[in-house]
């Protein structure tokens, strides 16, 4: 029995460390942001702010406070519009299976494990010819194209959770195929809609791949940005890490606050549903 | 089984009385929602890789497009370079870290946490969270806390435990064992452990999550019998639980290996390509012979190797799981 109790202890010991290693970046940063950049100290960069000050964070906010704006001018539309076409198409490929509809799935799905410098020439190309090229909208564009097959995904194992029998019930009532959508499937949707924008509100905020190659100034979103000003020699780390954290902020609030969804993304986004 | 054997007798004669072919707007329905995304990912992913494909055997090697045909002059040009032949010591490197890194500290952490432990989902947030962070800001934060100087970050740790030679992380130019092949050195670059590091902080807890899935989804009974015969604690997990959480690992190495293949903006952020191309990745040099060299042709080589690698290890993986799958429902 005492081991027992000493074993105990010794887990959530070995928690509390894991834990707080994990945590560590977000001390240094948080720490960091908060310091002035006169008393940035490379000795003392592990230390606590003596005093608090939020020039660091004023200083980066001036100047990636337009791609933040940016990053939700193209994060906002994509996200909703790359919902609603995975439900669409989720809804079909779970309560309607045609013949080949496997094949369609594994079709789509395969979009999802491209390397996407495999496009990013024609891409360009294309954004170029019908005048998007540098442009949100063609950023926004790209976002959802590529976002179609997660998010089919995340919704055709969200509706085959779904009884066939009230699919089956409601045919026989006489609904068809968009009569059982706004009536059964719709209404149990939430949960799957908000799976589905969280992951896809992080993974189009923090994309930087698109970003870089696709954006020109002034319509660069925010993760451009952190990179520009870490890449740049006279910025301090100060204002670097107020960056860092700024441009984090959106996505680490809505994990704090809806992570059990985000982890049912993560999870649909394996494949194995 | 039981299911089609109650279904089959009243669905044979409704089929019966049917005309064969019949227009529906039920049938057609699925159909048509399907075709515009089927239609945008067969131009953009499709289409898009074949064009690269085709633009990898031109000789658009400036920045006016030249279509004449080339072969495969392009990916001889690329792997005799020495930037291409570190990519791919490195990305051979950063992956075997990166995976085992990620599935062995997520299995640990997943294992203690399943332990029915007090405050259980707030220590999984923690291990899951950096996922929600983007990799440029991982980089950034990084390059941060594995300061190279010997007088910050972890290095101010490491040298108050005793080390008076601190590593100069993601700057450190060492290849250990470095044996020399073709043009260059290979072994392991000691910047791109740095690297593997932040990626491994990022990741580890998406195989976490995967393997607490698994051990969520192993009966209790099996653990029950194996307890009362007298297996212990170790032995029950290595003979008993391990073996049912295969199916977690190969999820993990795949989705893994994908991000692995992809890393781009993490590496962009934190070192770039490198010294002596160090943590170059061929993501990176794609990035950079098309739009800062403006080598289109050996760019689309590159990025059509990246592609191949990908589909090399992802079309057997989809198709075992929607196999499975079918399984599932004929059963």
């Amino acid at each position: 029995m005492a081991l027992r109790q000493l074993n105990r202890s010794l887990l959530y010991v070995v928690l509390i460390i894991f834990a707080g290693l994990y945590l560590m970046p977000v001390y240094l940063v948080v720490t960091t942001s908060l310091k002035s950049g006169a008393s940035i100290n490379l000795a003392q960069m592990w230390d606590l702010p003596t005093q608090f000050s939020f020039s660091s964070l004023a200083a980066s906010w001036q100047k990636l406070g337009p791609n933040f704006l940016n990053s939700v001018y193209l994060t906002v539309p994509a996200t909703i519009l790359s919902a609603l076409i995975g439900a669409a198409n989720g809804y079909s490929l779970s309560k309607w299976k045609f013949k080949g509809a496997n094949a369609v799935f594994f079709l789509i799905l395969m979009g999802m494990f491209i390397p996407y410098q495999a496009v990013l020439i024609p891409v360009l190309r294309v954004l170029d010819t019908i005048g998007l090229y540098g442009t949100i909208p063609g950023l926004i564009l790209v976002n959802v194209v590529y976002g179609i097959p997660i998010t089919t995904l995340i919704f055709r194992n969200y509706y085959a959770a779904i009884p066939d029998e009230m699919i089956e019930a409601a045919k026989i009532d006489g609904a068809g195929y968009w009569g059982i959508f706004r009536r059964i499937i719709l209404p149990l949707s939430a949960a799957g809609f908000v799976v589905a924008g969280i992951w896809q509100f992080t993974q189009i905020w923090n994309n930087f791949l698109f970003a870089v190659a696709i954006t020109v100034p002034p319509h660069q979103p925010v993760t451009v940005a952190v990179v520009n000003i870490a890449g740049s020699q006279t910025i301090q780390w100060n204002v670097q890490m107020a960056s860092a954290l700024m441009a984090s902020i959106p996505t680490l609030v809505v994990y704090i606050f809806l992570g059990k969804y985000f982890v049912r993304g993560l999870l649909a986004g394996s494949v194995k549903g | 089984m039981i299911k089609n054997a109650v279904k089959e007798p009243d669905r044979a004669p409704l089929m019966a009385r049917r005309p064969k072919w019949r227009f529906s707007w039920d049938k057609a329905s699925p159909v048509l929602v399907l075709i515009p995304s089927l239609i945008a990912l067969g131009i953009f992913v499709y289409g898009f890789i074949f064009w690269n494909g085709y633009i990898s055997l031109t000789n658009w090697n400036s920045y006016i497009p030249n279509f004449s045909f080339a072969g495969l002059k392009n990916y001889a040009a690329v792997f005799e370079t020495f930037r291409f032949q570190a990519d791919i010591r490195n990305i051979i490197v950063f992956t075997a870290l990166f995976i085992l890194g990620c599935l062995s500290l997520g299995l640990f952490l997943a294992v203690l946490i399943d332990q029915k432990i007090r405050f259980e989902s707030f220590f999984r947030s923690i291990f899951i969270f950096p996922m929600a962070i983007s990799f440029v800001a991982t980089g950034v934060i990084w390059s941060w806390v594995l300061n190279p100087q010997p007088n910050a970050g972890i290095n101010l740790i490491l040298r108050a435990l005793g080390d008076s030679h601190p590593p100069t992380w993601f700057l450190s130019p060492i290849i250990i064992p470095s044996i020399g092949l073709g043009l260059i050195k290979v072994g392991i670059p000691l910047a791109l452990v740095a690297v593997a590091i932040a990626a491994v902080w990022q990741m580890s807890g998406f195989a976490m999550a995967i393997y607490l899935a698994g051990l969520r989804a192993v009966p209790d009974e099996i653990k029950e019998a194996a307890r009362i015969d007298g297996a212990g604690a170790w032995r029950l997990f290595w003979s008993v639980i391990y073996p049912q959480l295969k199916s977690s690992t190969v999820t993990a190495v795949i989705i893994l290996t994908a991000a692995s293949l992809k890393v781009f903006g993490l590496v962009y952020a934190m070192t770039g390509p490198g010294q002596d191309f160090t943590t170059d990745m061929p993501t990176l040099n794609m990035f950079d012979t098309t739009f800062q060299g403006s080598q289109f042709a050996e760019g689309a080589a590159i990025a059509t190797i990246l592609f191949l690698l990908m589909a090399a290890f992802s079309v057997p993986y989809l198709l075992s799981v929607l196999r499975g799958e079918n399984r599932e429902e004929n059963s």
